[in-house]
């Protein structure tokens, strides 16, 4: 497999207290990499510096060859990195259809000259349709995003960064907040991502289905990883299982 | 045409181009300005002095647009840094640093503003339409910006700048392209108003004229061009119709604006569509 990014030593200290305090780790290109850990163990906020969402104190972001750390959010998306929100953020005064046409049409919106300069906006919407249907939500692409329940607005934020054509995509808890079945649903739509070329890094507490979908694990604990391997020698490790479920 | 109606075309042409150019700022782009009088004075100020050093027309109304655009890009760096009822503070400011300045620089005439400016070289009935033709230009840009991917992504920024950030769009860039096209477009009506009145004051220019302009954007509904047109020629005539509407001005525009916020806070154009609907 080749590294698809690296995060070499990230600090990042909130009020003098540190989030992260010396993350590394790789990301291989076609896995589906999840991220655990207790609650404060610093997931998000790793997920946040590599989408460009927080800055770090120290350390290097590298998506592929190319360092990134100091590009900001909007230019790293348009490298192919895509995030999804773990509170849902939906353009409210759009459609379902239109929030994902926005993300089709990334080309046109490139610069304000090119978005002044293009109007149809037909291909942008077979694409948005086209990926409203592969997620369950073509019946729902006329409605406001108010008008759907959590489930469904936590599709359309996946639909969305889908549309961006991302090689990598980070999730931030796409599955909190929903039922079991949901939760089950929405596991099986991320996990088949890696099959279609998208490489994927889960932020997720359901532990249950993180250790059916992930092909590897990261643990992290107050801001360090602790271990990392695949699902079933890592949540073996006396260590990871003391820290991250209070069990021995 | 007589020279009374061709004197209150150019009124109404003059504010159009003045709400229409807060609309992209305040409608399109979701940016609270309470300090677009500034630009409009920016525009007038420079046109009125290059005009008396014995520019062009063409010229002097470039460079008032330029001027104020160029002004108005530095002003939309603050907008990189505060948000909603700060952005709107901070814009009431550059409104009052811009009076501040002016009335206190001799070679712009200070208090009395710049007077004897020469002529536009047409009629007042060719320089309505001049103006016209400039309403109908700025109008028809409006509608395809509006229509264009520029308008959607300016929806977008409005609606919300992080969900926007997340799927690509440079956020900055767009705010300040709103602030530059919007500014210009203030600079232009200032242009077009220094030839009208051949004399400008500084008063012309202060926060009641900022309010005057967010008033018929608001009232006509952000970010509709056709709404922000009727509800700025209503505006405009209302006090022509009437000696109260004249006196009782301000008076008026303040109760229509709670109104407004009140029953229809998405203007005019809300309420039109949904009476369609």
């Amino acid at each position: 497999m080749n590294t698809l990014a690296r995060i070499d030593d990230l600090h990042i200290s909130f009020g003098g207290v540190a989030a992260a305090n010396g993350i590394s780790l790789t990301v291989e290109q076609g896995e589906f990499l999840a991220l655990i850990g207790p609650n404060g163990a610093g997931k998000t906020t790793a997920l946040r510096m590599v989408a460009g969402l927080l800055r770090p104190d120290r350390g290097r972001v590298f998506f592929g060859e190319r360092d990134v750390t100091n590009l900001p959010a909007h230019a790293r998306v348009r490298l192919g990195l895509g995030f999804t929100h773990q509170i849902v953020r939906p353009f409210y005064g759009f459609t379902t259809v239109e929030n994902v046409m926005l993300a089709a049409g990334h080309r046109q919106t490139e610069s304000p000259w090119r978005a002044l300069t293009s109007r149809s906006r037909v291909a942008a919407r077979e694409k948005a349709q086209a990926i409203l249907e592969r997620i369950g939500l073509a019946a729902q692409a006329g409605q406001s995003p108010r008008a759907l329940p959590l489930g469904q607005r936590k599709r359309l934020e996946v639909a969305r960064a889908l549309a961006l054509d991302p090689k990598l995509l980070l999730l931030d808890e796409p599955l909190a907040g929903l039922s079991s079945a949901e939760a089950t649903s929405m596991a099986d739509l991320v996990r088949a991502l890696p099959g279609q070329g998208i490489t994927v890094v889960l932020v997720e507490h359901n532990l249950g289905e993180v250790l059916r979908v992930a092909d590897r694990l990261v643990v992290l604990d107050a801001g360090k990883v602790l271990a990392e391997g695949v699902p079933k020698d890592v949540m073996a490790r006396t260590d990871v299982r003391q820290a991250y479920t209070g069990v021995i | 045409m007589s020279a009374y109606i061709a004197s209150l075309v150019s009124v109404i042409g003059i504010n159009l181009i003045l709400a229409f150019s807060l609309n992209i700022i305040t409608g399109f782009c979701g940016q609270v300005s309470l300090g677009h009088a500034a630009f409009y004075g920016i525009g007038a100020y420079t046109a009125a002095y290059l005009a008396k050093l014995g520019a062009p027309l063409p010229l002097t109304l470039l460079a008032g647009a330029a001027m104020a655009g160029a002004i108005g890009i530095v002003v939309g760096l603050t907008s990189l840094r505060v948000r909603h009822d700060f952005l709107a503070v901070t814009t009431m400011g550059i409104g009052f640093v811009f009076l501040g300045f002016v009335r206190k620089q001799k070679w712009l005439g200070g208090e009395l503003g710049i007077s004897g400016i020469p002529g536009s070289g047409l009629d007042p009935v060719s320089y309505a339409m001049l103006i016209v033709a400039f309403v109908a230009a700025v109008m028809g840009f409006c509608l395809w910006i509006k229509h264009s991917w520029m308008g959607f992504t300016f929806d977008a920024v409005a609606d919300d700048e992080d969900a926007a950030r997340t799927v690509g769009v440079n956020v900055s860039t767009y705010k300040l392209t709103a602030f530059g096209i919007g500014t210009a477009l203030a600079g232009l009506a200032g242009g077009l108003y220094v030839y009208f009145a051949r004399i400008i004051l500084p008063d012309t220019f202060d926060f009641v004229q900022s309010i005057a302009i967010l008033t018929m954007v608001v009232i006509g509904g952000t970010g509709s061009v056709w709404g922000v047109f009727a509800a700025t020629i209503a505006l405009t005539l209302l006090p022509e119709v009437s000696r109260a509407a004249a006196d009782y001005r301000l008076l008026i525009f303040g109760a229509m604006l709670m109104l407004v916020m009140r029953f229809s806070p998405g203007g005019l154009a809300d309420l039109v569509r949904r009476k369609a609907a």
